[in-house]
């Protein structure tokens, strides 16, 4: 086993069992805590080294001799999962340094120890996956992964919340995880073997290629949260702790993108109806995810369908880079490819920032609701600083880094532009439309977080009595903050491997890639200029402001346009905010509505609370669920309980298949 | 300009004025663009004359459209209008952005893909049959959408320009006294549905539509 | 180099003209005098020198919002071809960046009216962020129809000499693009009939009620970032109307003020005839331009 590889392998098992401090040290929990952490930083910073190993050199393989049953020990780091690799290991790392103060063992006992014995078992489940070269391998550390995120669910047990969220996502994750075996089993019955190197070039096309692709955009895009396979997504990651909610959020749901990109990778050439069907999903999630998210009020739930978005555009980039491969289009499938590898590393910085931004103002607040905070920019000025920045990286505005990726996406779908005339390819165009509409309504959307939780006036005692994070919370916000910050100002310096991974994963040379790649980064740097000649404007402005506004700055009231004493209770609220874009959405969502409407000419109590269901969910699948549980209870009242009873059903049961396997041959 | 870029104007200019159809709740306005439509369908005829069609047969089917869907029904529906007193769609069933994106997107596929269908369309402009199609989803989106009756008539008259830009397809193997029958069909349909708008209107002091669900026998 | 620091400079200084020659359009519609066309200079200086006020509310976020919106469209300058002038900085997908820096300037506004606290400005942040939600698809649609027309994705490509070419192939997509951006431009400025730049008071409005609470230089870059904004779309359409430029630099520069000023002479008549818009139809005007630049998209692709 060759250097980078090993170091990986050593790096999973470290991160695997940095738990253990925290379980053997119960007398002493803040050791305990820190080893663990420690543990924990030194593991993965072995792993990111590997990660920068394999991005660097040729793909490397190796079988260990210790069998799995049916499969067999087989890893492989080549740049496309050392490029995974990266935010799967760093974002963790972070949450980590997070959790020594938002989750301190000290004061949670038991709990914690629960905690980041799962922590670091997730993540060593996630890099396993990334290395697996074997279904099975693969399969048992995507169990693992799913496991240890439900008992990361459901830390805090005592409430309904994560206990109804964490039974929502095992039986999601399980229900995909089962369309998973059952295409990985039904590819092993082709190909004789579960190892994907026995896979590779394996052309599936025709019925049964629909069938199995739809098999694995099942499994995978329910990991992923793609529309509409989301639906446990927002629970599950509002109920869990924020550290917790950063990694899901960040890097977990990407372990789903992951795989899509990983089978077609080593397929041959797919046909172009799955590039179309994943681009349509894409822009699907992207739209539909964000204007669910414009219509919560939860902190958390509100980030959580941001990440229907996000994976959403990053499958927009997915579905772009095969159509680009099956059209032999290496432009479009490099720029696809970047786009979306790039965006998977963004949003798991921009989006772990801001789960970490909004576990500090729960820390502080003791609410996740925005209508019920405001203001705290006074009181968390650093806390609130480096929210606005993930807050404008999410929304793709330059000079950050969610406007790089989603620039990229946007060039590959440019390049269907250059398609001939009457080529139904051009209507991968629309993806710009539709991801313009994306980026406005985010941009929309974190006006309303940043305006409603960090400016104005506190709308409750609890914001008003705020107070800032503490160091470890704030330190691992400002090393993300800064990745947005170097990512959307060099976006050249990271493209060379990507372009080697977009070759690697669309089968071609080193080189094939090269040209495309040469103008991307010469575009990329112009991206550069520009984002410094923006820093430049503001930087003369500030001086030319400090200049002309030397005298006193007298304070005063907001205006109140002749109304004198404004309270906090008029100001406009993150719902009263949303409310007209919500309007647009109605054929998607049904607010559940509660209204007590003032009464009288002297109105003493008036109330309004608008709900946002989640359509799949809430209206869909439980009530369908509920319905079904009515069913068989009708059916089993049928039945008689007796005992006798149902062995006559078994044993009719029994001669019936005995029946069946004599009378037909 | 040639011929074919007159042909162009045309064909855009009657996609437009269906867009503007889609966004407008102004009646007065609605039935001006009908009749700009009509008017606008009288040229493809002469224009399309020069490509080995009937010279006089073309003559003949642009001065009757002119005449009836630019003039006479516009007439008739402005007097229906008057008497009726009715001068906006105030709440259609469907929103008008909506309607517009659902208008567009039927556009946009009835120019992406008419190229496939088994038409005979070898010698004819490109932009004929998506056109047709495109009018003719829009009147049916328009009869569908709206409530009130003045409404649901001019959607039918989009959909007749639909059928009729749909006809020149046909026209070198249909005779010119079939056409006329359309046309006079059209003139007669307006004429009695004007009536029953009339009557609608005084028994139930309304044109909303969904009032007459009340009627039973 | 030198350009590329002279031509946002030169644009940000007769930007406020444009503002100055509407209100004179308009003052000659309805047969008035109208104040002198360097206004607005006047205006911008008198602000500069005085004073600031800041309500207790507000945070940094509430002094940093009008610099964002003013660096954020000078920036975007450099994007644009002028006359026979290259554009300063020119790309492949650059009208991605240009329309992600007027998001920018939006995002920062809409941020610091919500940093007062105050219910208007609320409200008028609100509707900027809707509105403009809806103009974002429009605006990339618009320019996607003169990427395929022209074959190029960069501004430069799209507005530069490749264009005439293009309006020899494509002139009815070309055009409807053009009555697309000409609807844009006047919703992103905040003119009639989407928005009333002249009445501060009135509970209907988007953009000037968002910038109530600012003061003295800071109200100053508000303004100059908003007449710098209706030149760059004011830029954007006379570059792709007056596709046959001449060739000289000077006559270039000179055709493009031509169509600067047939560009103000459009908003000035626009806003004598028409009312401003109920607040429910301005989304229907802005799904119109994405639908005509769709059309527009569709003809030019077949």
């Amino acid at each position: 086993m060759s250097g980078p590889l090993l170091l990986a392998v050593v790096a999973v098992a470290v991160v695997g069992s940095s738990g253990i401090f925290a379980l053997a040290l119960p007398r002493a929990p803040r050791l305990g805590q820190r080893l663990s952490t420690l543990a924990f930083l030194a593991g993965a910073g072995l792993g990111l080294a590997a990660a920068a190993g394999g991005l660097a050199g040729p793909p490397r393989t190796a079988q260990l001799a210790w069998s799995v049953p049916l499969g067999s020990l087989a890893l492989r780091l080549d740049s496309l999962s050392a490029l995974f690799l990266v935010p799967v290991l760093a974002i963790p790392a972070l949450g980590s340094i997070y959790g020594l103060a938002y989750w301190p063992q000290a004061a949670l006992g038991g709990r914690a120890v629960r905690l980041q014995l799962g922590y670091g078992l997730i993540t060593a489940a996630m890099a396993l996956t990334l290395l697996a070269d074997d279904g099975v391998l693969f399969l048992v550390a995507w169990e693992v992964m799913a496991l240890a995120a439900f008992s990361l669910v459901v830390t805090e047990q005592e409430k309904d919340e994560p206990r109804k969220a964490g039974l929502v996502y095992l039986a999601a994750s399980h229900a995909g995880a089962f369309a998973l075996f059952g295409a990985f089993a039904w590819i092993a019955s082709w190909t004789g073997s579960f190892q994907f190197s026995a896979w590779r070039g394996l052309g599936v096309a025709g019925p049964e290629g629909v069938a199995l692709w739809a098999l694995l955009l099942v499994g995978f895009g329910s990991k992923a949260g793609l529309m509409p396979l989301h639906f446990w997504l927002p629970e599950a990651h509002a109920a869990a702790p924020s550290h917790v909610s950063a990694l899901m959020s960040g890097v977990l749901i990407k372990t789903g993108l992951y795989g899509i990109l990983r089978l077609s990778g080593i397929f041959a050439a797919p046909p172009p109806a799955l590039g179309a069907a994943v681009l349509g999903l894409g822009i699907a999630s992207a739209v539909l995810g964000v204007a669910f998210a414009l219509a919560q009020h939860d902190l958390k739930r509100l980030l959580a369908y941001h990440s229907v978005e996000n994976v959403g555009i990053i499958a927009t980039g997915v579905g772009l880079a095969l159509l680009g491969r099956a059209r032999r289009d290496p432009a479009m499938a490099l720029l696809g490819f970047a786009g979306a590898a790039l965006h998977v590393v963004n949003h798991a910085t921009f989006k772990s920032l801001l789960f970490l931004g909004a576990g500090a103002v729960h820390r502080a607040c003791g609410t996740r609701d925005i209508d019920h905070l405001g203001g705290l920019s006074r009181r968390m000025p650093r806390t609130a600083f480096l929210f606005l920045a993930g807050a404008v990286a999410i929304s793709g505005l330059p000079p950050l880094n969610g406007f790089v990726s989603e620039w990229l996406v946007f060039l590959g779908s440019l390049r269907s532009l250059s398609a001939p005339r009457g080529d139904l390819l051009a209507l991968a165009v629309l993806a710009v439309p539709a991801l313009g509409l994306v980026g406005g309504l985010a941009a929309a959307c974190f006006v309303k977080v940043q305006g409603a939780v960090f400016l104005g006036i506190p709308r409750s005692g609890a914001a008003e009595r705020a107070h800032e994070a503490p160091p470890p919370m704030l330190l691992p916000m400002a090393v993300l903050a800064a990745a947005c910050a170097a990512i959307g100002l060099a976006p050249a310096a990271v493209l060379p491997p990507l372009e080697r991974a977009a070759a690697e994963w669309a089968g071609l040379p080193v080189g094939a890639m090269a040209a495309p790649a040469a103008d991307a980064a010469a575009s990329a740097w112009r991206v550069s200029l520009t984002a410094l000649a923006l820093l430049l404007a503001l930087g003369a402005l500030w001086l030319l402001r400090r200049a002309w506004l030397r005298g006193p700055q007298p304070r005063a009231e907001t205006w109140g346009c002749g109304f004198t004493a404004p309270t906090a209770r008029m100001q406009y609220t993150g719902s009263s905010f949303a409310e007209m874009l919500v309007q647009r959405f109605l054929w998607a969502f049904r607010p559940r509505v509660s209204l007590t409407p003032p009464r009288g000419l002297f109105p003493r109590q008036a109330a309004f609370a608008a709900e946002v269901p989640d359509t799949v969910l809430d209206r869909w699948l439980l009530p369908a669920l509920r319905a079904g549980e009515a069913l068989s209870a009708r059916l089993r009242a049928l039945f008689p309980a007796a005992v006798h009873f149902q062995a006559v059903l078994v044993l009719a049961t029994l001669v019936v298949l005995l029946a069946w396997r004599f009378l037909l041959p | 300009m040639t011929s074919a870029s007159w042909l162009d104007l045309a064909f855009v200019l009657v996609v437009l004025v269906d867009f503007y159809l889609l966004a407008s709740s102004r009646l007065p306005a609605a039935t001006r663009a009908v009749a700009l439509q009509g008017a606008v369908l009288s040229a493809p005829p002469l224009l399309l004359a020069g490509g080995g069609h009937d010279p006089e047969h073309m003559l003949l089917l642009s001065a009757g459209a002119l005449l009836v869907k630019a003039v006479l029904i516009p007439w008739l529906m402005f007097r229906a209008i008057r008497e009726t007193a009715v001068r906006r769609e105030v709440e259609p069933f469907v929103t008008p952005v909506t309607s517009m994106v659902l208008g567009a997107a039927g556009v946009a596929a009835a120019f992406a893909l008419s190229r496939s269908l088994p038409l005979p369309s070898g010698g004819q402009h490109p932009f004929l049959v998506p056109t047709a199609l495109g009018t003719v989803w829009v009147g049916l989106l328009l009869m569908v959408s709206r409530k009130e009756a003045v409404s649901q008539v001019l959607g039918f008259l989009v959909l007749e320009n639909g059928v009729f830009l749909f006809g020149l397809l046909l026209s070198d193997v249909m005779p010119v006294m079939v056409e006329a029958g359309v046309l006079l069909d059209l003139l007669a349909a307006v004429f009695v549905m004007g009536i029953v708008m009339f009557d609608i209107q005084r028994e139930l002091a309304s044109l909303d539509t969904q009032k007459l669900q009340r009627l039973r026998d | 180099m030198l350009r590329a620091l002279l031509q946002p400079l030169a644009l940000l200084l007769a930007a406020p003209l444009l503002p100055g020659l509407v209100n004179r359009v308009k003052a000659a519609v309805a047969g008035r005098r109208g104040p002198p066309v360097w206004q607005l200079y006047a205006d911008l200086w008198k602000l500069l020198h005085k004073g600031a006020v800041y309500s207790g509310t507000t945070s940094w976020i509430f002094r940093a919002g009008p610099m964002a919106s003013l660096a954020s469209a000078a920036t975007a300058a450099l994007l644009l071809p002028v006359g026979a002038f290259p554009a300063p900085i020119s790309f492949a997908g650059d009208f991605l960046l240009f329309a992600g820096l007027l998001a920018l300037g939006r995002f920062l506004t809409a941020l610091a009216a919500m940093d007062t606290g105050s219910s208007f400005e609320g409200m008028g942040a609100a509707r900027e962020v809707t509105f403009g939600s809806a103009a974002e698809p429009a605006l990339l649609l618009g320019l996607a129809v003169l990427a395929r027309a022209t074959g190029s994705t960069s501004l430069q490509g799209m507005l530069g000499p490749g264009l005439s070419g293009a309006w020899a192939g494509a002139a009815p997509s070309l055009i409807l693009a053009a009555v697309a951006l000409g609807l844009l431009s006047l919703a992103e400025n905040a003119r009639i009939p989407v928005d009333d730049p002249s009445t501060h008071l009135e509970l209907t409005m988007i953009h000037e009620v968002m910038v109530l609470d600012h003061s003295g230089p800071d109200l100053a870059f508000v303004q100059a970032g908003a007449a710098l904004k209706l030149l760059l779309f004011g830029a954007l359409l006379a570059q792709l109307v007056l596709a046959a430029r001449p060739a000289g630099d000077l006559l270039g520069l000179v055709a493009f003020a031509g169509g600067l000023l047939a560009f103000v002479l459009l908003v000035g008549l626009v806003e004598s005839a028409m009312a401003r818009l109920r607040l429910q139809r301005v989304p229907q005007l802005l799904v119109g331009a994405a639908v005509l630049s769709l059309f527009a998209l569709v003809l030019v692709l077949r």
